[in-house]
């Protein structure tokens, strides 16, 4: 197929359709209403359905009901919807039930603004609703990534029965890159044959019940501990990151989707210095690639972790590298995006001054 | 080979299509781009830009810092965008709208009346277009074909008129 042209949210909209999802449940906010848009005009067309809810609770709710019947299903949102989100999302994560979310990241916290952030990271890896659970949580950096990483997405979802994050921010829902999407015909999969899925009994089986209840103690234990099998081996298998120049390098830079590639630009620059930088760009944020870290680590290579926000992945990056290397973090937030200039100072503080 | 180019106006002026072209034809023309808009409450009458990067190795960081090319198209984008121009790059005036002169002596400066050329050809909305012929033959970014392949494409088949519109103001730029 040719390429075409397109904005990162519909971009996501555009490769969902044609992984098969026939089902949409959104509600509008910047930066990400582009997605719902799409939809809105296609779903109709294609013999699916695009429901605007009355909230994003109403909306993460539709998603549950859904997912229960076995049918692929996404959302999407942006920061503050995804947090009214948060309590639909641990309800169908403690519900085994699979679904696509979409996050559009923006500068938090509250109401926040409307530019790119990456400050939903602890929200979107340590939890965001309550209990012991995980999101298969994965960051694209370019337009052809999120057309990649949707199908992957609906894929994991199904086969793991667990909701699958999909966390972009305002920079990538809005940009235009040329893409190639998969052929729907070779892609799609339309209905679950899973025999756990509300798709009515027909008389001849019993029913199928989808539930995160469950009073006594020691059967919700068991329900968890079960799921946490689950997560065991999704964080062996699952794994996924880019790994660039690390053989060679000093400083290794440690950033995810759009702060990736501004990095990528900073290290460009600090090579042409003289400054020996890598990259490591996780893919999916969880499982985080600790596993990256571990080839890398030699006890002299320093780390440098970039991010749209505070400082939330850095604790991970921390954890990962485990006190075989010094850790660093720079970043902007609130909608502000680093320059390539701003962490190529970092860089240089690093390596002693400029080379 | 890496054109870095910034355009800047009014919402409402046709900043984020005029972008939207050249994008579109580097992507014809199988060159890496990235375009990336200003987005948050604009509208007609606010601001607007777009940074669009043409090259041929992968488009690393897709926001522009130092442009090769700027395109404005009022004062203000001209004020705010004029000092990261690389040395040596170009700026594109609209200068029906912009009344002031560059500052700058290390740049190569391009002055085209374009709104009003626009209104005198009966096609107001295409000063943008206009732009974007002058844009194309400083730059060499494209060829004429290969720009024309680009509109053709982008303009819906079912409206001859607007793809005869738009040659004819991207033909008035480029022949300036």
């Amino acid at each position: 197929m040719a390429k075409v042209l397109v904005k990162g949210n519909e971009a996501i909209a555009e490769a969902a359709i044609r992984a098969g999802c026939r089902l949409f449940f959104g509600y509008p906010i910047t930066p990400q209403t582009e997605v719902s848009a799409y939809m809105a005009k296609k779903m109709p067309k294609i013999g699916g359905t695009f429901l605007q809810a009355e909230s994003e609770v109403a909306a993460i709710n539709m998603v549950y009901g859904a997912g229960g019947t076995g049918s692929r299903v996404m959302t999407s949102s942006s920061s503050p919807g995804i947090s009214l989100k948060s309590e639909g999302i641990s309800y169908i994560a403690g519900a085994d039930v699979p679904c696509v979310i979409v996050n559009i990241v923006r500068g938090g916290p509250g109401l926040g603004g409307i530019q790119p952030a990456q400050s939903d990271y602890f929200q979107a890896v340590k939890g965001g609703g309550h209990g012991d659970y995980h999101l298969l949580v994965l960051a694209p950096s370019s337009i052809q990534e999120m057309v990649d990483l949707t199908s992957h997405a609906f894929n994991k979802a199904d086969e793991y029965r667990m909701p699958v994050m999909i966390m972009g921010d305002g920079m990538l829902g809005q940009m235009m890159e040329p893409v190639e999407f998969p052929e729907e015909e070779e892609n799609a999969v339309y209905a679950s044959k899973e025999d756990w899925a509300t798709t009515g009994t027909k008389m001849e089986r019993k029913h199928n019940i989808i539930n995160s209840l469950y009073i006594d103690p020691n059967t919700l234990e068991n329900t968890v501990i079960e799921r946490q099998k689950k997560y065991d081996i999704i964080a062996k298998e699952e794994v996924m990151y880019e790994e660039v120049d690390t053989k060679d390098a000093d400083i290794i830079l440690v950033a995810y989707g759009t702060t990736a590639r501004i990095c990528k630009t900073a290290m460009a620059k600090a090579r042409e210095k003289g400054i020996k930088v890598g990259l490591i760009r996780p893919i999916t944020l969880w499982p985080f690639p600790t596993v990256a870290f571990d080839k890398v680590c030699d006890g002299k290579k320093k780390f440098l972790t970039v991010e749209m926000s505070m400082g939330q992945m850095v604790e991970d990056v921390k954890l990962s590298v485990n006190g075989r290397g010094e850790v660093e973090f720079f970043g902007r937030t609130g909608g502000v995006v680093p320059t390539p200039n701003e962490i190529l100072a970092k860089i240089e503080e690093m390596a002693g001054g400029a080379k | 080979m890496t054109h870095e180019i910034i355009f800047a106006g009014f919402g409402g002026q046709g900043i984020l299509f005029a972008g939207k072209v050249i994008a579109y034809a580097g992507m014809i023309e199988e060159k890496n781009v990235s375009h990336l808009p200003s987005y948050g409450p604009e509208m007609r009458g606010g601001t607007a830009n777009c940074s669009v990067i043409v090259s041929d190795e992968s488009v690393a960081s897709p926001v522009i810092i130092d442009p090769t090319s700027l395109v404005v198209m009022n004062g203000p984008s001209l004020d705010k965008f004029e000092d990261n121009v690389v040395p040596g790059g170009k700026i594109f005036i609209d200068s029906t709208l912009v009344t002031r002169d560059v500052k700058r002596s290390d740049v190569e400066v391009y002055k085209i009346d374009a709104t009003h050329l626009a209104q005198k050809m009966g096609l107001p909305k295409l000063a943008n277009i206009i732009m974007v012929g002058k844009l194309v033959k400083e730059t060499g970014i494209f060829t004429y074909d290969e720009i024309k392949k680009a509109i053709t494409k982008m303009v819906p088949a079912s409206k001859p008129e607007l793809l005869e519109n738009n040659m004819k103001a991207f033909d008035t730029g480029y022949n300036l």
